[in-house]
């Protein structure tokens, strides 16, 4: 197997995900987006910690995996609260902060 | 060998698909579900490459507590959404090409440095599954700070999500 295929296999979820995160409106898919970025990482660390026979890539996919659930608990108790006090998650109309 | 190279073709056409499908669908519940498969194709790959743990931490922690609480909010926060609204931006030429020419980019650096590299051209004697005991052995020596530090993330953003998503009683 090449180290090349699960890289750009990566690549292609990366890139995959950050048009999610650009073109969504809705809060909770813009997060599903970026837990696709976050395993294509995931993808790439592994694939270099195989190829440099060390367990370091793992144990770094772990953290991020770590990270990224505390990231989507907090990011939906802030779509909900969005919900909660605009009656939608629709990102394009979140723009209090406009100047 | 065969096998894994058809092993890995078969994982990564069906997760570039489910993948494209998360973020063009339009139903957001469809959209959870594709993720799975998503999810579950990088656990195969994690297991076919020997990283044996963290494939199980994949499945344990993404398929198992992410996707649920995926589902919770997508349930909490249903509105008229799917039915009135475009779950998408009208304009999505400056999406796709940022996304292309992120890909073009990463694809161009990655075939040009790693072109026919093996993934086991460092292992003379093959490549042998990490172990979990590995895993843990380097984590609870090297990486015992890191790992704390993590806990206690965990911990703040336990906190931090019950005040956010918490009702106001009384004010």
């Amino acid at each position: 197997m090449l180290l090349n295929e699960m890289l750009l296999l990566g690549a292609v979820l990366f890139c995959i995900g950050v048009y999610g995160v650009l073109a969504r409106r809705n809060g909770v898919l813009v997060l599903m987006s970026i837990e696709l970025i976050l395993n294509a990482v995931n993808i790439n660390l592994i694939a270099f910690g195989a190829f440099h026979d060390t367990v370091t890539g793992q144990i770094f996919a772990l953290f991020v995996i770590t990270v990224a659930a505390a990231e989507v608990g907090i990011g939906l108790a802030i779509v909900l609260l969005l919900y909660r006090n605009r009656r939608s998650i629709d990102l394009d109309q979140v723009d209090l902060m406009k100047g | 060998m065969i096998a894994e190279h058809v092993a890995f073709g078969i994982i990564a056409a069906v997760m570039v698909a489910s993948a494209l499908r998360v973020v063009t669908t339009r139903d957001i519940v469809h959209a959870a579900l594709y993720l799975v498969i998503v999810l579950a194709g990088v656990a195969a790959l994690f297991l076919l490459v020997g990283a044996e743990f963290t494939g199980i931490t994949q499945v344990l922690i993404y398929i198992g507590a992410v996707i649920v609480l995926f589902l919770f909010g997508i349930m909490l926060t249903r509105s008229d959404f799917d039915q009135d609204e475009e779950a998408d931006h009208r304009h999505k030429l400056p999406a796709v090409l940022t996304a292309l020419l992120l890909l073009a980019v990463m694809i161009g650096a990655l075939v040009d440095r790693f072109a026919d590299v093996k993934l086991d051209a460092n292992l003379p004697g093959g490549r042998a599954p990490q172990t979990t005991a590995q895993v843990s052995d380097e984590l609870f020596s090297q990486y015992i700070v890191p790992f704390e530090a993590v806990s206690v993330l965990l911990l703040a953003a336990l906190i931090g999500a019950i005040v956010i998503a918490r009702r106001e009683e009384g004010g």
